[in-house]
């Protein structure tokens, strides 16, 4: 019969829209901003620095080693060292930044800074709903925007997270280990020329 | 005026200064992307076609001399833009071989795995686009979509974003498989062919379609080959070629699957080789995921950062859903690569566009563009 | 397929006076090629296309190559007298390699299913005598890539049946992909503080930064 292939798709079309009322697989979409998904663990959309602890600028974990300014595909990173050192969380003095601009109308959320940086200091963020009527500085973060604290992080990508606060409680915890040991020691012995 | 190279002959033709140049695009709904099309019209009859293309042209090939090789993956992704992890497992290839890197069997099932889910997002997508070329204004295409946004959820999950996806890297994967997300890919390939039988159901038997695009968009096989057009348009006029059988590359040896071909090579025939394409693709997804064996997935000699292969170039290439993509590196043993070239099937695919409308009707120029399956990210890069 | 060195012959039997080496490479993947002269270079590839062995019907890539003019620096030993006495002294010794394009082919066949071959064709220098011989007539495919290294590199290609730009628009003057071209700065103002980028920004409102 002509036109049997045309009212043969007339037809999945009825069931479909028949089916929209009843079945939820046929309703695909949501009523944002009213209603929002449920976002993703490992979605990634601009990067954040992770502060442990209450206080934001004290508790950085970044030290300002410029690698990931030096990776990032589009050089949206800018960093600029401070000449005060701070201690980190075993101990050890590590250089910290001063100046830590991330421009967010630049960065392609690629993530390669958080895959190479060494200190579990950035990560990547979820947030979308950035838009800004500012079209020069709006979009330009700072050190202050972008530090977040380590109970965000576990919020967000729980998994990793986890892991990385056992590793470092494990750190932190050899490195006292260490230094109590190295304490209690005996003096070390008098210099060559002293003794025998 | 430059002539024409081919040789169609129109029974009456208007002289030349009786033809409407029309300008179609670059601003267009039909012409995917910014692309724009010199046509010069005798009453309906296409008399001659020049594409001219490059509003979208970034200069890839120079960023990438002064990224490293890791910091051009990103900008692959941006490629062919629909489709991001077959660009990215083209560069991670050719890397592989310029650096002499092997990636573990658990990544390459993976990497197949993901490369048959852009296979199928890309191929549904298609379909839908060329539907709305013909005047079904988003019904093929939302259905289409409905299935894509599920299999793009399936990517978010695991690389973190749904279309720039930055997954492979030089010797494996960026990051292994989070709990669960193999079955909920098992169950997504399971429900597939519903979708495609519904699909099928609303389309292929339909006389408008039929009629619109049977004999339309002639590709000869001879021409097909000299032009280099590559992928399902190649495969659409009897040619049979498909990379994943001639090279093998990664584990595709081990899968049995068959490669449709076409007869007539009109529009009608590729846009049913995609289907069938899908179906395949099917297949191979069931294998590649009964077969996943467990293990690292990265090869242990691979450097993240500061990787620097000795002096010397690599040609690498995979079948990408549109066409043989291909990645051209040379390497002068620095960070950064000396000479980095992509081979664009979409843009190789349009060398022979103007052959094959001529002749037809204006409406019938849109309709063999949307078969070409053209991504204007490639063809400028 | 035959080994590059057989198919040297061949390729000299084919076509006699042509002028063919074999380039090595370096990589792992081992893929080397062969550089061919200018003169003969059209019909070298049609006796690659049309011989039943080889079948190279399909040109997959046509890549342009910018290869700048490098002085290198080497210590050699040369015997020189030094007061009488005939020594062995090692010497700097400046060695400029020869600046060119390049324009790679690679090759390979449906018909018979193998590949690649990579061709190489270099024009004598990089300022004035940029012309090659195009493959276009041979294989199709090469025509929008030869357009393509046209725009970006300046190759002429004679013989080539519309040799007009293809990225850039038509009235851009300069070739983007070589080495030494520098880009334009007339961008809007650029947020992202690097210095350089500012500095040049900064040179094209002399009043001070826009609002």
């Amino acid at each position: 019969m002509n036109g049997a292939g045309i009212i043969k798709g007339m037809i999945e079309t009825a069931r479909n829209f028949a089916g929209s009322y009843h079945d939820s697989k046929r309703l695909t979409t949501v009523q944002y901003p009213e209603e929002k998904l449920a976002p993703v663990e490992n979605a990634r959309t601009i990067p954040f620095l992770v502060y442990d602890g209450g206080d934001a600028m004290p508790g950085l974990r970044c030290t300002a080693c410029m690698i990931c300014e030096k990776e990032c595909p589009p050089q949206c990173i800018y960093i600029v060292k401070d000449q005060v050192k701070k201690p980190d969380f075993v101990g050890k003095m590590q250089m910290q930044p001063k100046v830590f601009d991330i421009d967010i109308s630049v960065c392609m959320s690629c993530g390669i800074c958080v895959e190479v940086c060494p200190f579990d200091a950035i990560k990547m963020d979820q947030v979308f709903e950035l838009s800004t009527n500012d079209r020069f500085g709006g979009l330009l973060l700072n050190k202050t925007q972008l530090a977040k604290p380590n109970e965000y992080f576990n919020k967000l990508h729980k998994t990793e997270a986890s892991e990385i606060d056992a590793r470092r409680i494990e750190e932190k915890q050899k490195a006292e280990a260490a230094a109590a040991a190295k304490a209690a020691a005996p003096k070390p012995p008098a210099a060559p020329g002293g003794a025998k | 005026m430059s002539a024409s190279t081919t040789t169609v002959e129109l029974a009456e033709r208007a002289p030349e200064n009786q033809l409407l140049e029309v300008s179609l695009g670059p601003q267009h709904p039909s012409t995917h992307g910014v692309f724009r099309m010199d046509v010069a019209l005798d009453g309906e009859t296409v008399v001659k076609l020049k594409p001219v293309f490059g509003y979208l042209h970034r200069n890839h090939e120079k960023i990438a001399e002064k990224c490293s090789y890791l910091g051009s993956m990103p900008y692959t992704d941006r490629l062919d833009y629909i489709c991001s992890l077959t660009n990215n497992w083209a560069y991670a290839l050719t890397v592989e071989k310029l650096a002499g890197l092997v990636a573990p069997e658990r990544a390459e099932y993976i990497r197949v795995i993901l490369s048959e889910l852009t296979r199928l997002i890309n191929h549904s997508a298609l379909a839908g686009f060329l539907l709305q070329d013909m005047g079904a204004l988003g019904t093929p295409l939302m259905y289409a979509f409905r299935e894509r946004e599920k299999i793009l959820d399936l990517f978010e999950s695991l690389t973190g974003a749904r279309m720039m996806c930055n997954y492979m890297r030089f010797g494996g994967c960026r990051c292994d498989l989070p709990p669960g997300w193999i079955e909920q890919a098992r169950s997504l390939v399971a429900e597939f062919p519903k979708f495609l039988d519904e699909f099928e159901a609303l389309l292929t038997g339909n006389e408008i379609l039929l009629a619109r695009t049977e004999g339309v968009g002639v590709l000869p096989a001879k021409l097909a080959v000299n032009a280099g057009v590559t992928g399902p348009m190649l495969r659409a006029s009897g040619v049979n070629y498909d990379i994943r059988k001639v090279d093998a590359y990664g584990v595709y040896g081990r899968f049995k699957f068959r490669v449709p071909l076409g007869e007539r090579g009109d529009v009608f025939d590729r846009y049913m080789l995609r289907i069938l394409e899908m179906r395949e693709s099917l297949k191979i997804l069931d294998q590649a995921m009964r077969d996943l064996p467990g293990g690292p997935i990265m090869d242990p000699k691979a450097k993240l950062r500061n990787l620097r292969p000795k002096p010397g170039e690599a040609y690498g290439r995979i079948e990408g859903p549109k066409g043989e993509l291909g990645f051209y590196l040379i390497s002068d043993g620095g960070p950064n690569p000396y000479r980095y070239r992509v081979r664009p099937p979409s843009l190789i695919n349009l060398t022979i566009l103007e052959d094959m409308c001529l002749g037809q009707t204006i409406a019938d120029a849109v309709v063999i563009l949307g078969s070409v399956d053209i991504v204007l990210g490639e063809v400028d890069r | 397929m035959e080994t590059l060195e057989q198919l040297k012959t061949r390729i000299e039997a084919a076509a006699p006076g042509a002028q063919v080496d074999i380039v090595p490479n370096g990589c792992p993947a081992s893929q080397p090629s062969l550089l061919l002269d200018g003169g003969h270079a059209r019909a070298v590839a049609q006796f690659l296309r049309d011989d039943p062995t080889l079948a190279f019907d399909y040109a997959s890539n046509v890549t342009g190559v910018d290869w700048p003019e490098k002085t290198i620096k080497e210590k050699i030993k040369v015997k020189k007298t030094v007061e009488g006495v005939e020594k062995e002294v090692e010497e700097v010794c400046e060695r400029k390699t020869p600046a060119y394009l390049e324009a790679v082919y690679h090759l390979y066949s449906m018909a018979r299913k193998h590949g690649p071959l990579i061709l190489r064709l270099r024009t004598e220098n990089r300022a004035d005598r940029v012309a090659l011989p195009s493959l276009t007539p041979v294989w199709r495919s090469c025509e929008f890539q030869e357009r393509e290294i046209f725009d970006l590199y300046g190759i002429v290609f004679e013989g080539h049946p519309d040799l007009r730009r293809l990225l850039m628009w038509p009235e851009f003057t300069d070739h983007p992909m070589r080495k030494d071209y520098v880009e334009a700065d007339d961008y809007e103002y650029e947020p992202t503080p690097h210095e350089e980028v500012l500095a040049k920004a900064r040179k094209h409102y002399p009043g001070g930064t826009p609002a």
